[in-house]
């Protein structure tokens, strides 16, 4: 048995490398275990293919907390996010919707859609941004806790009040319709045009297992505005080397702060004496102790798994297996021998260095959702695509190129029983495949390798419950104060020095960091350690 | 009228958005996009490639070159060695600084010097006694800069000069597609990243070159408005920003030695006399007034002063060249210094400025106050004083060939 460690961070996701290195900076002692031989969860990349790496679940970055940039001086340990110009929607007659960081191209084009649309679209922008405000008083600060009526938590509550005061009447308003509408319905009160309507309602469902049209879904269209406010000029962008690349930042700062950090090590349980955690027991039977143990793992495997129902109260149970992961999202990675170029707007240029949105209309992608409530996966899903390599060089060999399809519907829990994905994995690709080609010409010519996860592959590859991307669904009653469970909510469980650091807990998930590192700095105010 | 580089024919055709400057006479591209954060991160990720022929250019040969360049330059220029380049600057008699540029050694008795403003006739003032031949051939050599991660990559397509030995400051002749150019490992960004320099007459030819050979590395030209952006990360001074030509001082408030432009590091004070050895060894020992640093100013509190607005905190994209005063504390009694660029930076994710303060308030660390105007009313923030180096990647440096050797 070894001991002597003040933490220890089950788990190397880049929440689990941030919470480690916020400790380690505080001069404790910290061990970081991760299950895998290569670090970063859902924020990995890894050469699958000779000279190609592949940022393989996670692709884009916005979320990462800026102010983590700066505490843990992220760029001098190679965090690097490269913005993206461009947003395009291809359409299936061959025309084309792009939107573009300068804001009258954006408006020229959506023009060719709808005059009115392309001139509320800045104004929508603006009002998104200053609602992003409230979004970022939320996710840079614990939840507040509504039960309780300790001095603090009343100034947390206060504070929140007070954003939302400061919003004034409309604004509040608006928000709170946010909170409760559907992602298409908040956009119906703009726009007209489905061309542009469509690809911007999809933010809404992003690893949900809801429609465009399900109540909720609102909400989360408004992380996608969130990015602006911390001074860069575009939201969205690539990290260097694939996402990957964040996470090594993450572990290269933990390290420089003296953390140890341990790959091929999957922890099996959770020690417990008298209530009490304080230590892990790895699969290969070794054990270390630790003051206080950190579960980067989603809810339900920290409870169930690492923990086990036999140390937990039956209703902490019962709201555990409550807690709904439902993953709906899947992932190809292809290399490509040459530039994927698209027939609506042929050549090489900046439109293919942003995101690229397979969801032509509201019809689309409310079919895609139809097929994935009867438990099949979308034969014509809404695809989200990047081309990496064109804006990274360093992710593939000169000259050739690497396109990521994040994918979405693709139901967990398909009619034949999830354990079959395996048997459609394939089948699955190929409608993927099939869906770009129908955009790409030639695209089935060009793929040099091919990469397919469905939610089972990521449940399995990457320990996320039923492929959930974000370690347990964004839906409305699975925020704040109810994210996991209500009652621990602030990254505390129900057993006494285990704490929980990943995406699972508030404010949720995407590479934000703000998890491990509230975590983290809730741990050290508590002086436990 | 300002006049078009051998370049132009190219990068004009590439300059989408007309946004121009002027820089020494030439046309200069600001941006070749409306904006230009694509080209900044072209920098930093890839390579930009910036047309650099309005520096001011001269060849300084004979048997003396050596010892002329020593005499004129605060650095003792006999030290340099073939095949290496120096960064320093060249004073006035009583020790304030002309201009900076660099100082390229090509062969034993053949040198290459670039400046910001004309030199030719402050160096031919000093010709007298020496065997040397100075010639101001910034008409004919067109300059290129290439700057960023990949593109030692992209040099090593068009030549076959051992990109993988030189070394940071070093400089070779190579051999291109049927003509020869000189090839530097400088640069304004603070990256990994290269100087070309060639004649006029196959500018153009080198230029479609690397940019064909550049597109598989993700090449994108890229103007002054990046390399703004860049060279405040890198804490490098720009002359007429940070400092004033002391020929061209109006008064002797606004004139600088190099030890109060940070670039005491670059002085030879111990050898045969030289412009402004004395009133340098002076300085040296009696300190001097001012310094310029770093300032790392407190995005909190720069975002919570636009909260108190009802506003979400804005930063211009674009480097900033105002001068800012910068007080000791809250109560604005003492003005310590001026900030005279800043830029966000988008890789640290943080507000920064070179700023020049008297000496006695610089303690590494210490918290100063800055001048920030929001909706119209002058509020102060606080800056942490740092080194002036906030970005310095590993790579600027990385020699690959020594660095296998070592392994
Ligand atoms: C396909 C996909 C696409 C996505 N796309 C994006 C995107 O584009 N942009 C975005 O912002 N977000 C995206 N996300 C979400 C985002 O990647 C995650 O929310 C985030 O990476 C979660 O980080 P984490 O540290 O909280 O948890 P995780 O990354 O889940 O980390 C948990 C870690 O624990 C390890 N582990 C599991 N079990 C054990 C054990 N028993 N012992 C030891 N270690 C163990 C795992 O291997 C893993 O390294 C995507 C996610 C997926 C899956």
């Amino acid at each position: 048995m070894k001991g002597n460690y003040d933490a220890i961070v089950v788990g190397g996701g880049h929440n689990g490398l941030i919470c480690a290195a916020y400790l380690a900076k505080a001069g404790k002692k910290v061990l970081v275990l991760e299950k895998r031989y290569v670090l970063g969860g859902a924020a990995v990349s890894e050469e699958l293919y000779p000279g190609f790496t592949f940022s393989v679940a996670s692709y884009v970055v916005s979320l990462f907390r800026p102010h983590i940039i700066r505490e843990l001086e992220l760029a001098k340990h190679g965090y690097e996010v490269i913005p993206m110009d461009c947003s395009l929607s291809p359409l299936p007659n061959g025309d084309s919707l792009a939107r573009w960081g300068d804001a009258h191209k954006s408006r020229r084009e959506i023009s060719r859609f709808s005059q009115k649309d392309a001139e509320v679209y800045p104004e929508f922008s603006r009002i998104m941004t200053h609602m992003g405000k409230l979004a970022k008083e939320v996710i840079d600060h614990p939840a507040p806790d509504i039960n309780s009526l300790k001095i603090k938590e009343l100034a947390n509550l206060l504070r929140l009040g007070k954003a939302f005061k400061d919003l004034g009447p409309d604004l509040l308003h608006m928000n709170i319709k946010l909170v409760t509408m559907s992602a298409l319905d908040f956009l119906d009160q703009w726009f007209e045009s489905e061309v542009l309507k469509a690809p911007m309602s999809v933010s809404g469902i992003i690893g949900t297992f809801q429609g465009v049209r399900s109540p909720g879904t609102a909400y989360v269209l408004l992380h996608h505005y969130m990015g602006q406010l911390d001074g860069a000029f575009r939201s969205w962008g690539f990290s260097k080397g694939g996402t990957g690349g964040i996470s090594m930042a993450c572990a290269n700062a933990a390290r420089s702060y003296g953390a140890e950090i341990k790959t091929n090590a999957p922890v099996h349980k959770v020690l417990i004496k008298n209530g009490q955690a304080y230590g892990v027991v790895l699969e290969n039977g070794d054990e270390y102790t630790a003051k206080t143990i950190i579960s980067n793992l989603d809810p339900n495997q920290t409870y169930l798994n690492l923990v086990g129902e036999k140390n937990l109260d039956d209703e902490i149970v019962k709201q555990v297996k409550r807690f709904k992961f439902r993953g709906s999202s899947g992932k190809v990675n292809l290399a490509l021998d040459r530039v994927p170029e698209f027939s609506c707007r042929p050549g090489v240029g900046d439109h293919l260095r942003g995101d690229i949105a397979i969801a032509p209309s509201i019809d689309y992608l409310e079919k895609a959702f139809d097929e994935a409530k009867y438990g099949s996966f979308s034969k014509r899903p809404y695809i989200n695509a990047v081309i990496p390599s064109l804006t990274d060089p360093t992710v593939a060999p000169p000259g050739k190129h690497i396109l990521s399809c994040f994918v979405q519907y693709a139901p967990y829990n398909i009619k034949e029983g999830a354990e079959n994905w395996p048997k459609y994995r394939e089948a699955f690709g190929d409608a993927v495949v099939d869906t770009m080609a129908e955009y790409i010409p030639g695209l089935k010519d060009m793929i040099l390798y091919r990469q397919v996860l469905t939610p089972w592959d990521i449940e399995k590859q990457m320990g996320l419950t039923e492929g959930n991307i974000f370690q347990g669904e964004l839906s409305l009653e699975q925020l704040l104060f109810q994210r996991p469970i209500s009652g621990y909510a602030k990254y505390k469980t129900s057993v006494p020095s285990l704490y929980m650091c990943g995406s699972g807990t508030h404010p949720g998930g995407g590479i934000m960091g703000a998890s491990g590192e509230l975590c983290a700095k809730t741990i050290l105010q508590s002086r436990s350690i | 009228m300002p006049v078009k580089s051998p370049f132009h024919p190219r990068t004009s055709q590439l300059c989408e958005s007309m946004n121009y400057k002027e820089w020494a006479g030439y046309y200069a591209v600001s941006s070749y996009l409306v904006h230009h954060d694509m080209e900044y991160f072209a920098f930093r990720n890839s390579a930009g490639l910036l047309d650099i022929t309005p520096l001011y250019k001269y060849s300084v040969k004979g048997k003396d070159a050596a010892s002329f360049l020593s005499r004129i330059m605060v650095k003792n220029i006999n030290k340099l060695k073939v095949g290496r380049v120096t960064y320093c600057c060249w004073c006035t008699a009583d020790g304030k600084v002309v201009d900076d540029g660099t100082v390229m050694r090509r062969g034993d008795e053949e040198f290459f010097v670039t400046s910001a403003d004309p030199c030719f006739s402050w160096f031919s003032r000093f010709k007298r006694g020496y065997d040397v031949q100075l010639e101001d051939i910034s008409t004919q050599i067109a300059g290129l800069a290439l700057q960023g991660p990949t593109s030692r990559d992209i040099i090593k397509q068009i030549t076959s000069a051992d990109m993988d030995r030189l070394k940071f400051f070093g400089t070779t002749r190579a051999r291109v597609a049927g003509f020869e150019i000189n090839i530097s490992r400088t640069g304004y960004t603070g990256d990994l990243g290269y100087e070309l320099w060639v004649d006029n007459a196959n500018a153009i030819k080198l230029y479609d070159l690397l940019m064909a050979e550049g597109g598989r590395y993700n090449i994108r030209p890229a103007g002054l408005d990046a390399l703004d952006v860049t060279r405040v990360e890198a804490g490098l001074i720009l002359k007429d920003v940070d400092y004033y030509n002391a020929l061209h001082a109006l008064i002797d408030d606004r004139k600088s030695s190099p030890y109060e432009i940070s670039l005491g590091w670059t002085v030879n004070l111990e050898r045969a006399p030289f412009n402004g050895q004395k009133a340098l060894k002076k300085e040296k020992e009696s300190g001097s007034s001012w310094t310029i640093v770093g300032l790392d100013i407190d995005w909190t509190e720069i975002e919570k002063l636009y909260n108190s607005y009802g506003l979400p905190p804005e930063v211009g994209s674009m480097a900033w060249r105002d001068s800012i005063p910068i007080y000791k504390d809250k109560s604005k009694k003492t003005q310590i210094g001026y900030a005279t660029s800043g830029t966000w930076s988008p890789i640290l994710k943080k507000n920064i400025a070179l700023a020049t303060i008297e000496k006695k308030f610089d303690k590494p660390g210490a918290t100063v106050q800055i001048e920030c105007t929001v909706e119209h009313i002058r509020h102060t923030v606080s800056a942490r004083l740092t080194s002036p180096q906030f970005f310095n990647p590993e790579r600027k440096k990385s020699t690959p060939s020594v660095e296998n050797k070592k392994q």
